[in-house]
Order: structure tokens, then C-alpha cells, then sequence
């Protein structure tokens, strides 16, 4: 089992109904977000091409994160998907600073909060509140061990890219360009 | 008596005692309402779910409020059933929670005093303000009929005092949605093909191979059918030409992007007509078989070719014939796109019209992938006595201008209430229910003048909007997650019914407003047009008569009916009898050319502005509707002000940099009440400027809204009228950017 998501940026409006989707699925406080949207603008008018990408941890292989922290609260679970654990959590920051795609912030609560996949819907057969919300259906999540999975599929017929390739994580959020 | 009407601060006088302390208490913690038991729970876990549809825009989605064992409303998400969201709310549906959280709401009646020489709100009890509403509309109602007063209004709230009203026999009602919005293509189609769009849109986004998007920026505009067909469109490699100044998100999407010279999309449209008849292109078999006057439209549009429309649009003849090209090749199956706020230049039924003929000409009224024949619920009328008739109507304050106008026009009831011999009739007293006037007219001048005159003015809100400022009395309404509502009938691909139950008790003092409208018309003696205790009683009938029951909608939210007349596509192997003059598609308008209109729309060219200006281009942004949600609090975390898109070379003519505030100031001098953060991005044109719409809220009582970004309805002074229809034109206006200090501290109204 390897959970990944993959996020098609050319149908992505950057709407950030993934963002608010995830916040109140997950409680998470104004101010704060565990996903988010960027644009990325290239060329001069009349020849412009935008990049809208709905962004959050990359749930990495070779995870920084996990790697320094000092109590053990970052860990993965089963299925690739990387947690905190917030009693073991004692907000130190070494994770916010060790990641490359600067997905963790801290929590008003003292501990390190970041993107769970939703693990809590997704261990009942729903997906993340974010790929479930999004009205361009652009976001699309399963199982990469799983060879007839959408996602397998998709990342088989469509081409793609991850987010900072070059820090070696082993990234599992892929966008479809 | 007519009193000067001080723009108030609500917040002035006791409103800070009542506080949260009211919140849920009253009602008992927010009980469950309905008979599935709440299970124990934690706060935030949900427990029970209760349909609703969305009340944050007017596309009125399907979905689940899920609330937990305390009470509280965690989240809110599509029903899966409902067509028009697929189980997928957008993120003002999804943030729509923060409209009841949001503790900057109306709570308790608020009636205007005077103290101590000072105009200000005191808090009263429901009976008190209502019997005081009742008995200043009584009295304004017998000394100059009822027709002296006004509704204003927007969505849902609206349908119940439109009820009101009727009953007491007035049907002086106006909504923004027509002259400030979608009007002009209601009128342009309305007389090329019988039929008006309508809302939501039929455009067959679904399946079809080619959209053409013309200032329309689906995916910036979250209609959220619109916007999850596009992205299937897209995913079956539709082709998407987009027509826009700025490079919208649904450009960027686009195969063919045309830049255009802003307030020149007519000639562009024309060159397209000439390019498919001339180069013969045209859909012939649907002309032939459902037009009329082919011939004169072919002879009027001789002379536009894509040589003629490229010095006027800066779009090169030979993209004008590949997108016509484009579009031909995937006849019937094309959408040029009919828009939805497209009150620009005074010539927009006109423009809308163009857009109706190539579509016609196209064959995609009523093909797959074009235009569906739409159908909607047969929903009985529950029952009461006959609405007496109008001594006049909307009609009548039009004063004889606007001859196509089908819908009543807000700027002319605006007109009405100030005194005038030109007046036939006089309006005296305004009830505005869903509607932030300030922000939706662009009128502000008369805007004033009319509340200034007025006799009486209550307003029903959910928020202090700016609009609440002028009111007499201001009643607070409930959040549509806090009350029963009528069914929803959305017509589209297939009929369906949705149910709107509370998920909690109203928090406050706040009531919904078919509760306002029935106690307001009890205290008038119009009883016998509200036979029922509780909404819920009709929502009840309505169903029972169609063979359902509010308890099985309770559990499932919404329903798919059958469609009962026939396919949704046009037959063309045979006639069709088209709600027009000749029966036919009139791509030539003899009605028009009769009533001194143009038969065959024609380009006139629009005023530009001076050196130094920049014309003003509005939008939407996907997680705002209106002015309406400025404050809610999940939404404003996503975006909580507006920023002007300034062209990198124009900013550094300015010496503006990206992320620093300046003020705007049009051509007739009015400055920006507050300064708007400036956005250098190559995705706007050098002879523009852009900016989202509804923001620059200048009511403290809005505490997150307040001072954030500008108001682009403020910045519009020059208004070009159809002289069609009476649609309020708001793209001829010109900005440049005020750095100066002196001209900065400009007093801000509050």
C-alpha cells in the first residue's frame, strides 16, 4: 500500500475550496492551513502561461521531517502517509524548518500540524476532504502499489511532475501538466 | 415626515451587551430538530445531517449541513444526488458555515432614534418593530397606495416579501439581477430566439466540443455546474477560445486566447458572423430550417470582415478565421457563451445579441453540446387568496423607455423615490431584503437623494451591510442554515426538487425571513394570504401534492424528476415553433428595426481613456460572492481584500510595486474610499486595470471587511444605459493612481 495523490493543473482553477474544505474538516484555525494554492505566472502579455497548484505535504519517502525529529512524534504510518503524533509532539519546529515544500506549521496548541492525507476518512474508504470538495475534480488519490488504481493509471497515461526533485524526498503529490 | 437619514453605525447604542450570551441558549443549545436521535459525540465529530441548498450565490447547490451532539454546524458539503453540484460544493458553499459563526451578525431588531441630537439604533423586541413596521407601511399604504412601496431585493429572502408585497398590492419589486447583471443577454436572445437564458444557464458544457467565452470567466465565477462541466470538457479535450482582456484562470485553460482591446468584443463577434457566412461555414441546414431573414443579415454584415475588426480589436484577421474555423468544426456541438454579468458599455443587449446569432447560425440553440431545452418542477402553488390587482407597476416608472425591459429595472424604482414632475408615480417607502444596494448600483449619487427623500426604509439582513446604514428599522434575518425556505426548482437537463430544512435554531434574535414577512402581513389584516404556522407547513403540502413527504426529503435532500417534455435537444428534422414574431430564429429583427432599434447589431465605437487612465475591469474571485461575504470568516482567510492587477510596464511608469497600497481615482475625481494593494502581473493589459468586485466595505460594524481593498461600485460615476432594456453599463469607466499624500487623507465615509 502506497498512498499518493495526484493534482491535474489543467483543470485546477486554484478556487482553494480544497483549503477551506480541509479546514473545517479538520479543525484547522483561521490563520492557519494545512493546504494551500499557488500561481505561478511565466512569460509577458500577450504570451502568458499560468500554473494554478493546490499544495501540501508531499507524504515523502525520504522525509526530512521524520528524520530530525527528536521524539519520534513525525513518523509514517502504514501506506506512506507521514503523521505527527501531538502528544509526543513538544512544537520544537526542527520538522517546519527541515521540509522542503513548507507544509508543517505550528499548531496555537504547542504541537506541529500538517496535512494527514485524512487518514480518518480515507481508513473508512472516503478520500482526503480536499479531493472529495474540488468542483474541477482535478485532484485524484489511491494506491500506487494498486495497478488498477485511478491513480496508477492516471500517472501511467498522463505526464507529470513533483515539487522540489531536487532535495531527494521521494515526493507522493504529483501534478499532472 | 421626512427626516435627513444619517448613515448610522449600528454598533452605536447597546448592541455590545448582547454579545454571544443569546447565541444558542434560547432555543436550548441548538436541539436536534428532526427525529433521528443525536448520538453522543465529540464536539467537531458530526452526528446527523440535514439537507439544505446554498444560499452564498444564486446557483442555490444541493448539500448536507453535519452538525455534531453539541449543536454546531462542523461542516457543510454537496449532496450527491444534485445535479447541479454532484456531491461538490464550491468554496463559498463549503465556507457558507462562516456566514452563521460569523459574530459580526444582525441579532435583534434595531429601530433608529435620535439621542442627544444624534441619530442612532436602539435594540427593541420583534413585537415592537414589527408592529411599528407594520403600522408606518399601513400608513404610507393608505395615504399614497401600496404601490408606493418598494421591495429590493435578492435570493430566497426576496421570494417571501415579494409574497408580501403582492398581497398587499404592490408589485413595485426590483432585483439588481436584471439591470446590473444578466438583463442584456435575457434581451438578446429573448429576440433572436424566443427564449431568455435564465438561471442556471443551459449551456450543454458537458458535452460539448467547442466554448467560447467572452469576458466570462467560469472558474473565477464559481457557477459551479458551469465550472465542473468545463473541467469535463476539458478533460475530453474540448476546445475553449476565451475572449478577455486579462488573462483569466478560464483563459489560461484555453487553446485560442484573444487579448482583446477592451470595449470592442461586438466587433469581434461581427467579424466571426462574416467570416461564417461569407466563408460559408454557416450550420445551412438549421439555417434553412429554423431562421428567418438570413438574406439581410448576410447584406448588413457585409462590410465586417476579420480585416475591418482587427484595427479595432488588435485581434489579427487570421486568428478571427481559425476560431471561426474552430467553432464551425464542432457545430451544433459549440457554445459561444451567453455570460451572466454583462451590463458593460450600453450596447449590451446588442453585443448579446451577436452572441445569439452565431449561435444560431452555428445550429447550437438546442443541439448536444450547445444550448438544452431546459425543464423544471411542476411544484403546486399552495393555495390562498387572489393577490389584488396594482393600480401600477413597474411598467409605469419606466416612464416609457426601455421597451424590451422584461424584468422591472432598480434604477428607475431608485428614480421613483426621489420627487420629480416627471414622476407619474412616486414611491415612498423601501424594504430591502438580501440586497446591498451601495455595492449593487452603481448610482450612488441618486442612490442618496432617493434615501434621503424617503418616508421609510427597513432592511432585512443577515449582516450590517453597508445598506443596513440607511434603514429605519433593520430586521435580522437567519442564516439559510437556520430556517425552512421554499423548494428549490432549478431548471436544467432534468427537473429537481430541493429541500432546505434548518440544521440548528436561529442563533439570537434572528428569524427567517418568511417568519418576518407573515408576521409583518398579520399585523396588516392580510391573514388570509399566510394560512400556515410554520413554513414548513406549505414546503409539507407542496410535497404531499406531489406524491413525496417532507419526511422522505428530510433524508435524502433532493430529487430527480423525470422529464415530461421530451428529449432536451431539438428536433431539426422539422420545424419549430420559436416564440418569436415570424415562429422563427430572427437573425434579422424587423420587431427591433420597428421600434428604432438596430435589426442587426452594429459596432459603435466606445469612449477610451485619457492619458494616465486606465479603464476600470471588475470580476469575481471564486471565493466571494457579491459584497455579501467580505466578512464571512472562513472565506476572508482565503482572501480577505482585493488587489488592482497593474501591467508591469504601466507600474513602472507609476513607480508602483507589487504589494504597496494606492488609491484610485476615476474620471470625474472620486477617490477610492480606502487604497487598494497594487498586484503587478503580466495578465492584464497596459490599457487596463483590474480589481475583484465587493470589497472596500466601509462598515465598522464588518470587522474583518472593513477597509479592505476598494470598492469598484464607488469608482463607477460614468453609467452607460441600454436604451434597450435599461441595463446600468459599468465598463466606461477610467482610473488613474492617486500617490499624492494630500490627496490620501481624504475623509472616509462611516
Amino acid at each position: 500500500m502506497r498512498y499518493a495523490m495526484a493534482i491535474d493543473t489543467l483543470k485546477c482553477v486554484g478556487c482553494s475550496d480544497c483549503v477551506v474544505a480541509c479546514q473545517l474538516e479538520n479543525n484547522v484555525p483561521i490563520g492557519f492551513c494545512r493546504d494551500w494554492v499557488t500561481e505561478t505566472v511565466d512569460g509577458s502579455y500577450p504570451n502568458v502561461e499560468i500554473e494554478l497548484r493546490s499544495e501540501r505535504c508531499n507524504h515523502c519517502d525520504n522525509s526530512p521531517c521524520v528524520r530530525c525529529c527528536p521524539t519520534g512524534a513525525s513518523h509514517i504510518e502504514d501506506g506512506g502517509i507521514v503523521l505527527v503524533t501531538q502528544d509526543k509532539c513538544i512544537g520544537c519546529g526542527a520538522c517546519i524548518q527541515s521540509c522542503p515544500y513548507d507544509a508543517r506549521y505550528s499548531h496555537p496548541e504547542g504541537y506541529v500540524d500538517k496535512c494527514t492525507f485524512c487518514i480518518h476518512r480515507v481508513r473508512k474508504g472516503e478520500k482526503p476532504a480536499c479531493v472529495a470538495v474540488c468542483p474541477t475534480k482535478c485532484m485524484y488519490f489511491g494506491d500506487l502499489d494498486d495497478p488498477n488504481s485511478e491513480i496508477t493509471n492516471i500517472l501511467k497515461n498522463r505526464k507529470f511532475k513533483a515539487l522540489a526533485p531536487e532535495a531527494g524526498t521521494n515526493p507522493h503529490i504529483f501534478y499532472l501538466i | 415626515m421626512k427626516t435627513r437619514r444619517d448613515f448610522i453605525k449600528i454598533s452605536a447604542l447597546g448592541l455590545g451587551a448582547v454579545a454571544l450570551t443569546t447565541g444558542t441558549s434560547k432555543m436550548g443549545l441548538g436541539l436536534p430538530l428532526f427525529g433521528n436521535e443525536s448520538k453522543p459525540g465529540k464536539p467537531g465529530e458530526p452526528v446527523r445531517r440535514i439537507p439544505t441548498y446554498c444560499e452564498v450565490c444564486f446557483w442555490k447547490c444541493a448539500g448536507w449541513a453535519h452538525v455534531d451532539a453539541q449543536g454546531r454546524i462542523v461542516k457543510v458539503t454537496g449532496n450527491d444526488d444534485d445535479p447541479q453540484c454532484n456531491g461538490r460544493l464550491c468554496p463559498r458553499g463549503t465556507g457558507g458555515v462562516g456566514m452563521v459563526y460569523d459574530e459580526d451578525r444582525l441579532k435583534k431588531p434595531l429601530i433608529r432614534v435620535t439621542e442627544n441630537g444624534e441619530q442612532t439604533y436602539r435594540e427593541a423586541s420583534w413585537e415592537e418593530a414589527l408592529d411599528y413596521v407594520a403600522n408606518k407601511l399601513k400608513e404610507i399604504s393608505g395615504k399614497y397606495g401600496p404601490e408606493s412601496i418598494a421591495l429590493f431585493n435578492h435570493g430566497t429572502p426576496g421570494s417571501h416579501f415579494t409574497h408580501l408585497l403582492k398581497a398587499m398590492g404592490s408589485d413595485s419589486i426590483a432585483a439588481p439581477s436584471y439591470a446590473q447583471c444578466r438583463g442584456p443577454r435575457e434581451v438578446g436572445f429573448e429576440t433572436t430566439f424566443g427564449a431568455e437564458i435564465g438561471s442556471p444557464e443551459p449551456t450543454d458544457i458537458r458535452d460539448t466540443s467547442c466554448m467560447v467565452l467572452i469576458g466570462s470567466h467560469i472558474g473565477e465565477n464559481m457557477h459551479n455546474t458551469q465550472i465542473q462541466e468545463m473541467s469535463d470538457a476539458i478533460d475530453k479535450g474540448a476546445v475553449i477560445i476565451t475572449v478577455d482582456p486579462r488573462l483569466s484562470t478560464a483563459a489560461s485553460k484555453s487553446k485560442y486566447w484573444l487579448p482583446i482591446k477592451p470595449a470592442t468584443d461586438i466587433a469581434l463577434l461581427l467579424s466571426w458572423i462574416h467570416v461564417l457566412i461569407y466563408d460559408e461555414l454557416y450550420n445551412k441546414e438549421y439555417v434553412g430550417m429554423h431562421t428567418s431573414g438570413f438574406d439581410e443579415l448576410k447584406e448588413n454584415i457585409r462590410n465586417y470582415t476579420p480585416e475591418w475588426a482587427y484595427g479595432i480589436t488588435t485581434i489579427d484577421p487570421e486568428t478571427i478565421r481559425k476560431t471561426a474555423k474552430e467553432m464551425a468544426d464542432a457545430a451544433p456541438s459549440v457554445i459561444i457563451h451567453p455570460g451572466r454579468h454583462v451590463a458593460w458599455y450600453g450596447d449590451d443587449a446588442q453585443r448579446s445579441r451577436a452572441i445569439a446569432l452565431l449561435n444560431a447560425l452555428l445550429g447550437s440553440w438546442g443541439a448536444r453540446g450547445g444550448f438544452f431545452m431546459k425543464e423544471g418542477a411542476a411544484i403546486p402553488k399552495f393555495e390562498h387568496k387572489l393577490y389584488p390587482l396594482p393600480a401600477w407597476s413597474w411598467h409605469d416608472v419606466l416612464n416609457g423607455r426601455y421597451p424590451y425591459a422584461r424584468e422591472s429595472v432598480t434604477t428607475s424604482f431608485i428614480e421613483a423615490s426621489v420627487a420629480s414632475p416627471e414622476n407619474k408615480h412616486q414611491v415612498h417607502a423601501w424594504l430591502i431584503a438580501g440586497t446591498n444596494l451601495p455595492m449593487a448600483v452603481p448610482v450612488k449619487e441618486l442612490l442618496l437623494k432617493a434615501i434621503e427623500e424617503l418616508d421609510f426604509i427597513v432592511v432585512v439582513d443577515t449582516m450590517p451591510t453597508e445598506v443596513t446604514g440607511f434603514a429605519d428599522v433593520i430586521l435580522p434575518e437567519c442564516t439559510y442554515l437556520e430556517r425552512y425556505d421554499g423548494l428549490r426548482n432549478s431548471p436544467h437537463r432534468v427537473p429537481t426538487v430541493a429541500l432546505r430544512a434548518p440544521a440548528i435554531e436561529p442563533m439570537y434574535e434572528s428569524k427567517p425571513a418568511w417568519w418576518i414577512a407573515k408576521q409583518l402581513g398579520e399585523r396588516m389584516g392580510l391573514h388570509d394570504y399566510f394560512p400556515y404556522e410554520d413554513y414548513k407547513e406549505v414546503i409539507d403540502w407542496q410535497l404531499n401534492q406531489m406524491g413525496f413527504s417532507l419526511g422522505e426529503f428530510e433524508k435524502i435532500g433532493v430529487k430527480v424528476l423525470p422529464r415530461t417534455k421530451g428529449e432536451p435537444y431539438l428536433d431539426n428534422s422539422q420545424p419549430h415553433a420559436f416564440n418569436t414574431r415570424s415562429g422563427k430564429i430572427e437573425l434579422y429583427s424587423h420587431e427591433l428595426a420597428a421600434s428604432g432599434f438596430d435589426p442587426v447589431p452594429v459596432y459603435k465605437p466606445h469612449s477610451e481613456p485619457e492619458e494616465g487612465y486606465y479603464r476600470l475591469i471588475y470580476g469575481r474571485a471564486p471565493m466571494h460572492t457579491f459584497s455579501r461575504t467580505a466578512n464571512n470568516p472562513n472565506l476572508t482567510d482565503l482572501m480577505k481584500e482585493n488587489s488592482v492587477w497593474v501591467n508591469p510596464r504601466v507600474a513602472k511608469l507609476w513607480g508602483l510595486k507589487n504589494g504597496e497600497y494606492t488609491y484610485l481615482k476615476n474620471q470625474d475625481g472620486v477617490i477610492s474610499g480606502f487604497p487598494i494593494k497594487v498586484r503587478v502581473t503580466e495578465r492584464i493589459r497596459w490599457d487596463s486595470v483590474y480589481m475583484v468586485h465587493g470589497f472596500g466595505h466601509h462598515k465598522k460594524e464588518l470587522t474583518r471587511a472593513f477597509g479592505k481593498g476598494a470598492n469598484d461600485t464607488e469608482l463607477i460615476t460614468n453609467v452607460l444605459i441600454d436604451p434597450m432594456m435599461g441595463a446600468t453599463g459599468m465598463r466606461g469607466n477610467f482610473v488613474t493612481f492617486v500617490t499624492n499624500n494630500d490627496e490620501m487623507t481624504k475623509e472616509v465615509e462611516s
